[in-house]
């Protein structure tokens, strides 16, 4: 009888001890939700660490999480779309240098009835100030990522303060893009999403593109290198190996040849 | 539903992930909580009531501030940075540990104390003292224990919180069911979220099941011996 526990405990340790063999040359990429739940990485990554042999490990938060997680060290790469607070990133000296990668854009969503009357307008201002006016439910990320960000600064521009009405028609939920849009959907909400993650969400349920063709609505991404004198461990040559072919003309290749039902979701700009 | 139909392959490194990290990290957790629970249902000590609440009250530990606890810990800019440990299972499993470890501890504590009080005068008579008495008293408990485990594999394979921010969900070295079911549901992936929640229940089953067939065994015999 006790056979039958050493069994049993052997085949636990057996179990565990094939854990994962991975490769030791690889990044760690901090970037963002729309990057990922958009499948742009597992459709571009590939290429290159065929060609390089550097595996690239992709931690996709919130920009505001992915810059925090960067100045701690935890990532030799950043990969986001907050271009003001990628600017103070390198300034603090957190990053060596920001490069454009690509840009898409922003895209006001919301339920197909349209309560707040804003379908087919190009003005994110004048979109989000009927909104408003009609009190219809807005669901914010709220998470202090790149998206966030940006709907923050066009809510800033319509004199309106949106923090009064949190909790009432004004919700925050915290979360990523996909989590928001799936709450956005439950609740009837308008919502602001990158045009990416948009295309290539899976419960689009009665929700639809209301307000978009805003030159406002423009959204860069942006990468840099995670500065190896703030933190050692920073394996600079791989990332800046990556950073080259991002930047470079077969990583732009790459970013313009993703399509996703016929539709292309981030058109390369790096210089 | 490619994932499941199409992807086997990569569907069950996840599921094999997901089973090694939650099965090591009850592995070490039952080789700390078990001594220590046990010990601390013969010991008799000041504060040994309060250390008792204490541990009960651990089971009760929010994934997400272990998780938070842990990554500071492991972090570059943390004290344990230098083992750049952090966004590998390790870390996962580090993280499991300290959430399944009070769970173990102080379901063995109760049962070794209710073993104890049963056999104490016997165990005594023989000249055995207390704290020598934890072996035996753990071994003949070891069939109520065997659930004390299972508790604590409950908790670690159904968990989110802690791993997906100490493992940080990459594909193919940190992507284990729960952060997968998070991540497709963040997709808008709902009918193949569901289907990965049915295979993560139906492991939790599995192991469950095979565990209980194995005390059962055990019980027979001993019952045939007796």
């Amino acid at each position: 009888m006790i056979g039958s526990w050493i069994r049993a405990g052997m085949l636990t340790v057996a179990l565990c001890a094939t854990a994962a063999v991975a490769e030791e040359n690889f990044i760690v990429v901090q970037s963002t939700t729309s990057t990922q739940n958009s499948g742009l990485f597992d459709a571009i990554l590939p290429e290159f660490q065929e060609k390089s042999g550097i595996e690239v490990r992709v931690v996709a938060v919130g920009t505001g999480q992915a810059i925090k997680n960067a100045v701690n060290g935890d990532g030799d790469v950043l990969l986001v779309h907050a271009k003001p607070a990628e600017e103070k990133f390198v300034a603090d000296g957190w990053g060596v240098q920001r490069q454009d990668v690509m840009y898409n854009d922003f895209v006001l969503i919301g339920p197909e009835s349209d309560p707040a009357g804003i379908a087919g307008g190009k003005d994110i201002v004048a979109a989000l100030g009927a909104i408003a006016e009609a009190q219809a439910p807005f669901a914010s990320r709220g998470d202090d990522s790149g998206t966030h960000k940006a709907e923050l600064r066009h809510w800033g521009a319509t004199g309106i303060d949106v923090s009064a009405a949190s909790g009432d028609w004004y919700r925050e939920t915290g979360s990523g893009m996909g989590a928001t849009l799936n709450a956005a959907a439950g609740m009837g909400a308008y919502v602001l999403s990158d045009r990416a993650t948009w295309i290539a969400f899976g419960n689009k349920d009665g929700m639809k593109i209301l307000v978009e063709g805003d030159p406002r609505l423009f959204n860069q991404y942006g990468v840099i290198l995670v500065n190896p004198e703030k933190h050692p461990g920073v394996k600079a040559e791989e990332g800046q190996a990556f950073i080259d072919w991002l930047t470079g003309d077969a990583g732009q290749a790459a970013i313009a040849g993703y399509t996703r039902d016929g539709q292309q979701l981030f058109f390369p700009n790096a210089e | 539903m490619s994932l499941i139909l199409h992807g086997d392959a990569e569907l069950w490194a996840i599921v094999l992930l997901s089973l090694q990290v939650s099965m090591m990290a009850v592995l070490i957790a039952a080789l700390i909580g078990m001594p220590l629970g046990a010990a601390l249902a013969v010991a008799r000590f000041r504060g040994r009531q309060l250390l008792i609440i204490l541990l009960n009250a651990l089971m009760g530990l929010p994934p997400v501030v272990v998780g938070l606890l842990v990554y500071l810990t492991l972090s570059r800019s943390g004290p344990l940075g230098v083992l750049e440990l952090l966004y590998t299972p390790t870390a996962m499993i580090v993280a499991q540990v300290v959430l399944v470890t009070p769970i173990v501890a102080a379901l063995t504590r109760q049962t070794i104390e209710t073993l104890d009080a049963e056999y104490a005068e016997q165990l005594r008579s023989f000249g055995v003292s207390r704290l020598a008495s934890v072996p035996t008293l753990l071994w003949d408990g070891r069939i109520a224990l065997a659930t004390a485990l299972l508790a604590g594999f409950g908790r670690a394979i159904a968990e989110v919180g802690a791993v997906i921010i100490v493992g940080g969900n990459i594909n193919h070295v940190t992507r284990v069911m729960t952060t997968t079911i998070a991540l497709e549901t963040s997709k808008g992936n709902l009918a193949l979220a569901l289907a990965l929640g049915v295979i993560l229940i139906g492991m939790a089953i599995s192991v469950t099941g095979a565990v209980s067939l194995l005390s059962l065994r055990q019980e027979n015999e001993t019952m045939r011996h007796a």
